[in-house]
């Protein structure tokens, strides 16, 4: 068996769908069913998973780090409010993906700013964009609303059959059925050669160029891409809540995703998921304790989750699922420990 | 004509106010390549310990300063020693989320200690007001900023570039291990340096509570200005982001005069397209490490 043979058979083998993640995408479509009173922040779970997602793609897969990745959020939220407000496109799916391609739009267009200079560089240049977007939103308040946001907004039904009900029920599944479905496709897109190329690049930028990768056309396109997916995350905030304030675009939103994407980990589409429910449960938690100071509790997390150092933490949160599925499975658990990180 | 001057007078006096705010970052970013966002968190703990010394215990507000800087330096070295030397060989992504999370610490800590609102730290009647030169409005308080950071600038500069001290410095950063192979005791060096920046911060963050306002947010609000000093300033000389803070400074205040309207519109357009231009920052060293 010669080389590139043995490293498609193992890239399809990791490719390959496994019980565990079957049994996980059933587990989520139960909870819609086994808890109808916990409709909205199941959403708010699923939103800030795909959201996550968005920053996995880039952070995780390409080792870009962003510090606003907000601002892509923020111009999803805007546009799918703007669009439901004035009429333009009634179709909640259809305002979807046209929000989804504003932000990809401004993704697209940011890229070229992001793919220069190196990472300090690129955390300053995000941030920046970040701020820029919100200083813009406050400054044209006429349209953006202002510090009071977008008010007003009222959803037509989805595909003009289901209405969003005042439960959320309608909701949540609108938005799962979004998460799988952009799921199914990063998972397609991390597992093709394209995918491969960005680990490569991530690894080691000079070593994927010399080997003849385009780093940094294969860089803007997975920028465009999480773009979009934090385009559609935005949307969804404000197609489910019916707002849209100037805090989608603030810091805050960008640091807490590090910190959900660090908690269920980069460089797994799983990651993302596993993290918003935890860092959900988390700030349940923590501002049942202290309702006002929660904020203390995540920055501790983050201080800890540093020092004991992220792929340690895994294996220590991986032990027992993988434990579960080498004895139930008989062979090597399907989440592996990430690999070196940028 | 007297509107521009006092304009640039008060964009001086914030510029170097943001120095001294900043450099210490410039020494933990630019030459320790270690990417401190919880930089402000120190600046914020002098001025509140400052205002604690003056307004609740009577202190004299020139002696509360080098207490703000004490405290700070004092802070700062703890944190160097037991928790931020793990992190100097540590990915910047680790970096980031680390002094994040001490960020968020510090803000929720302090809303807890002293409350949400802004504080403001009671002047001494000598600095309040303003006086007239040719017509041009001085604010004393804004006059003794700039006579406090112009000598500490100076004496920052003499120090780098004089002493023995500013020498292991500069070689500890060039390179660590010949520098320690050299006999230098290179954790110690930046030990030292990142305590001295700090109470920087914490002298700054006294003096800012009048012109910036001092309230828990106060890390994260100037955190992208303090970050905006040294990556357009660059990191080679102290020269660098003492200019950018300079032109900070001065872009801030008359962009906030003349357009009001564009808000901070103004300073991250420069910055971004700065970086753009020159990824290193205007006075930057071209190599990285």
């Amino acid at each position: 068996m010669n080389a590139a043979s043995d490293v498609g058979y193992h890239a399809q083998r990791q490719a390959r769908w496994h019980y565990g993640e079957i049994a996980f995408w059933l587990i989520v479509l139960a909870c819609g069913f086994a808890f109808p009173s916990r409709y909205l922040i199941m959403t708010d779970i699923l939103r800030l998973a795909l959201f996550t997602m968005s920053l996995d793609l880039i952070l995780g897969y390409a080792g870009i780090v962003s510090l606003g990745h907000a601002a892509f959020f923020g111009v999803g939220a805007y546009a799918a409010g703007l669009l439901a407000l004035h009429g333009i496109v009634n179709e909640p799916v259809l305002a979807l993906i046209v929000s989804g391609l504003a932000a990809m739009v401004l993704g697209f267009a940011t890229s070229f700013l992001v793919i220069r200079g190196v990472d300090l560089t690129r955390l300053m240049v995000t941030l920046g964009i970040a701020l820029l977007l919100e200083a813009l939103a406050e400054r044209f308040s006429n349209i953006t609303g202002g510090t009071d946001g977008l008010q007003g907004i009222e959803m037509q039904p989805i595909f003009g059959q289901v209405p969003f009900d005042m439960f959320g029920k309608a909701g949540f599944f609108y938005s799962l059925a979004v998460l799988f479905l952009l799921f199914l496709f990063a998972r397609r897109v991390v597992h093709s050669p394209f995918g491969l190329s960005l680990r490569a690049i991530k690894n080691n930028p000079l070593r994927a160029a010399a080997i003849g990768i385009p780093v940094n056309r294969r860089l803007i396109a997975i920028y465009t891409l999480a773009a979009f997916y934090a385009g559609i995350a935005g949307a969804l905030f404000t197609q489910t809540t019916a707002i849209a304030s100037l805090d989608v675009f603030a810091f805050e939103r960008s640091a807490d995703l590090m910190l959900v994407l660090v908690i269920g980990g980069t460089g797994y589409l799983y990651g993302g998921l596993i993290g918003a429910v935890i860092f959900r449960m988390l700030q349940e938690l923590f501002s049942t304790i202290t309702p006002q100071y929660w904020q203390f509790w995540i920055g501790l997390v983050l201080v800890v989750i540093v020092l004991v150092g992220r792929q340690r933490l895994h294996r220590w949160v991986l032990y027992v699922p993988n434990l579960v599925i080498r004895q139930v499975a008989g062979r090597k658990g399907i989440v592996a420990v990430p690999e070196s990180e940028a | 004509m007297t509107a521009i001057l006092t304009n640039l007078f008060d964009g001086v006096a914030y510029g170097m106010l943001l120095f001294v705010l900043a450099c210490g970052l410039a020494v933990t970013l630019g030459l320790m390549n270690f990417v401190n966002l919880a930089h402000g968190a120190f600046a914020m703990a002098g001025g509140y310990v400052c205002m604690v010394l003056v307004n609740r215990m009577g202190w004299p507000f020139f002696a509360a300063l080098p207490l703000a800087f004490v405290s700070s330096a004092a802070i700062g070295i703890v944190l160097e020693r037991t928790l931020y030397r793990h992190l100097y060989t540590r990915s910047h992504l680790d970096q980031v989320l680390f002094t994040i999370g001490l960020t968020f610490m510090s803000v929720a800590a302090v809303d807890y200690i002293q409350g949400s609102s802004r504080v403001f730290i009671n002047l001494p009647a000598a600095l309040q007001g303003q006086f007239d030169l040719f017509g041009v409005g001085i604010g004393r308080y804004r006059l003794m900023i700039i006579v406090i950071c112009g000598l500490l600038t100076i004496a920052l500069q003499m120090v780098l570039a004089k002493t023995r001290f500013g020498s292991r410095l500069r070689a500890a950063v060039d390179d660590p291990r010949a520098a320690s192979g050299l006999g230098i005791n290179v954790p110690q060096v930046f030990a030292f340096t990142f305590a001295f920046g700090c109470g920087l911060a914490g002298l700054g963050g006294a003096l800012s509570a009048e012109i910036l306002g001092l309230d828990p947010y106060f890390p994260l609000k100037f955190m992208i200005y303090f970050l905006i000093v040294v990556t357009v300033g660059g990191s080679s000389s102290i020269t660098g982001p003492f200019l950018a803070s300079l032109l900070l400074g001065i872009g801030d205040v008359a962009g906030k005069y003349y357009v009001p309207k564009m808000g901070p519109f103004v300073i991250y357009t420069m910055m971004i397209v700065i970086l753009i231009w020159r990824p290193n920052g205007l006075f930057g060293r071209t190599a990285a490490r």
